[in-house]
């Protein structure tokens, strides 16, 4: 009992990386109904350049919260300039050409961000710096909980929470909501939907680079091809959850981390890379629209 | 008429000397190598334009198929070839043997890839859209972590082609292999031109409106995903084959990326399309050599640049006919 409880809080710590990521992906099929498959590789490049702010401010060896925080702010300002500039070179001239072809830029950009990665930074894994102490917080039983695991958590949420009100209270979520609604009809009314596409890849990316971050602080062994196979990953959360869906997004991560953590943890961990699929097909046999999504009618 | 086929046989028996007697002296083995792979990918790729270009369907999981076929070959090789290969020999010069064995592992190898595809197919081929594509993405990945998990074919050491008795099954013969491709081309070219290959388009082109004229929509779509998923099998199958051994991250969801970038930037609803983009991109990070370290850098930023200068694909849904081209030209001759 003890033990399940235990691996539950590993897997919400483990699923609020992946919901940050999962954000990132459903705001932009959102908008562009576009499988952004180099969102991945944003996050690998929030991580490193999280590794590479810390051991330029030299706090490898000083761990401190304000530390933590430059670095946050350093990856996402990062992420969210890379995703604009990805937005506008290999998506924009594609708006309106045939529906694959943005996805096979999407390929070539992770390609590129992958092996530009290993070509700079050297395909061996680096070691992320412990940015924060790890200790004990809480104990209940044989039941702990570290700091890391409830710095993750609290970031996590509090991005996540940041996100709804931009996206639910201010005019520019209203804007991103209309153009995801139907895109020329907003452009109608005078929404800027190019500007508001390339602020909702700002605002995903951004919430990459901070899961970067947060990954780099719970598992900080990281290398260029970090991103593939949890990108790929946080994309079936997005599904599960819904995808377009904001909630849905962050249900489905948090959903996902804790069956992961359990399979590996009562499975075999052989089997913890082929349980998001399984998860997934179930879910678009029985509820192709996600746990939050809801059924679009087809028009004849 | 007599003449152009006349030509064609022509030239096909050239390209089969060349490939078979002349090649593989003239070139070193790491050519060799590359010339196979560039076969692997035509199969493949052609095997997806059937569902993605002809029918519209997009699935990313075909390597999931590959694997089936190149581990259940494999398997046969291994367990069971290897006895039949040395009584064969013993009939038969052994060089022969070999050729008259090689379809017999293809075969069962796109037989078991068009078997998963059935099972894959009915269920999925319901979805539409994206929804199908991350289907078939999960079910490719499914299928590599289930064989991952297998340990008669060696799990995650990865499978030699060698028998207990210690016989190599490798089978690299270019000549073969290309007779291969060369086939599976011409039969998914046929079918995708024929009357079946009519319904498929009428379902890629509007789904309502073909069930409306009596198409059976769901049977030629399974239809169309289980021809594609017993050529992903042979083309599966000529990899192991021609490597001699296989591991599961030879077929993980990057290598059905790879497989979809043929078709896309061949152009969708286009054979020869598929087949020169496969043989470009099989070749490009070889060519690129000059380049050193930066190669796959160049790679990936050439292949954005295509898509976005030619975002229907270097063809389009035409098809390169040196035929016609030819009878074009007779014509122009004629009339000047």
């Amino acid at each position: 009992m003890e033990n399940l409880l235990q691996q539950l809080v590993n897997g919400v710590a483990w699923g609020s990386i992946y919901a940050l990521v999962a954000l990132g992906y459903t705001m932009v099929y959102g908008v562009l109904k576009l499988i952004n498959f180099a969102h991945g590789e944003v996050y690998m490049v929030g991580a490193m350049t999280g590794f590479y702010t810390a051991r330029a401010l030299g706090l490898a060896n000083r761990p401190s919260g304000l530390g933590l925080a430059a670095t946050l702010l350093a990856a996402m300002a990062t992420c969210a300039a890379l995703g604009a500039t990805i937005e506008r070179v290999a998506y924009r001239p594609l708006r309106h050409a045939p529906r694959l072809a943005p996805l096979i830029t999407a390929i070539g950009v992770s390609l590129l961000l992958q092996n530009t990665g290993q070509l700079v930074l050297g395909a061996d894994p680096k070691f992320f710096p412990p940015l924060l102490a790890s200790h004990e917080m809480l104990r209940v039983g044989s039941l702990a909980v570290s700091n890391i695991q409830l710095t993750v958590l609290a970031t996590a949420l509090a991005l996540m929470a940041g996100l709804e009100l931009v996206v639910m209270r201010t005019r520019v979520g209203r804007a991103m909501r209309a153009v995801s609604q139907d895109a020329p009809a907003a452009a109608l009314m005078g929404v800027p939907v190019d500007r508001i596409i390339q602020l909702t890849f700002v605002l995903g990316s951004a919430l990459a680079g901070a899961a970067g971050i947060l990954v780099g602080l719970s598992n900080p062994k990281i290398d260029p091809l970090m991103g593939l196979m949890p990108g790929l990953k946080a994309f079936v959360a997005a599904v599960l959850g819904g995808i377009g869906s904001i909630p849905g997004a962050m249900v489905g991560g948090l959903l996902l981390g804790v069956v992961e953590t359990l399979v590996a943890g009562y499975l075999s961990s052989t089997y913890r890379d082929a349980i998001a699929f399984v998860i997934l097909i179930a879910i678009l046999l029985y509820r192709p629209t996600g746990l939050f999504g809801s059924a679009q009618p087809e028009k004849v | 008429m007599r003449g152009r086929s006349g030509a064609a046989l022509g030239a096909l028996g050239l390209a089969f000397v060349l490939l078979e007697w002349v090649l593989p002296h003239a070139l070193n083995p790491y050519y060799l190598t590359i010339l196979t792979r560039i076969g692997v990918a035509i199969v493949a790729a052609v095997s997806l334009q059937l569902v993605s270009g002809f029918t519209g369907q997009f699935s990313i999981g075909h390597a999931g198929f590959m694997a089936v076929g190149a581990y259940a070959s494999a398997a046969l090789s291994v367990y069971l070839g290897a006895g039949w290969l040395a009584s064969l020999a013993a009939v038969v010069p052994a060089p022969l043997a070999r050729a008259l064995y090689y379809p017999l592992p293809l075969l069962a190898g796109g037989a078991l890839a068009a078997g998963a595809g059935l099972l894959v197919g009915i269920p999925t081929l319901r979805l539409r859209g994206d929804y199908l594509a991350i289907a078939t993405l999960g079910f490719g990945e499914i299928i590599r972590v289930l064989i991952l998990n297998v340990d008669a074919v060696g799990g995650a050491r990865g499978f030699a082609l060698t028998a207990a008795s210690g016989v190599d099954l490798r089978y690299d013969d270019l000549g073969a292999i290309y007779a291969v491709v060369l086939a599976s081309v011409a039969v998914i070219a046929r079918l995708a031109y024929s009357s079946a290959g009519l319904a498929f388009r009428a379902v890629r082109e509007d789904e309502i409106a073909a069930e409306s004229i009596g198409v059976p929509t769901t049977r030629v779509k399974v239809l169309a995903f289980v021809v594609s998923s017993f050529f992903a099998g042979v083309a599966g199958a000529v990899f192991a084959h021609s490597e001699g051994y296989i591991h599961t991250n030879s077929f993980g969801f990057v290598r059905s990326f790879e497989i979809m970038v043929f078709v896309v930037l061949g152009g969708l609803g286009s054979i020869t399309g598929a087949v020169l983009a496969a043989t470009a991109l099989t070749a490009a990070p070889e060519l690129l050599r000059g380049f050193g370290e930066l190669r796959m850098i160049v790679y990936s930023l050439g292949l954005i640049a295509v898509m976005i200068l030619r975002p229907q694909g270097l063809l389009g849904a035409r098809e390169l006919d040196p035929a016609r081209w030819l009878a074009r030209w007779r014509e122009r001759r004629a009339a000047a």
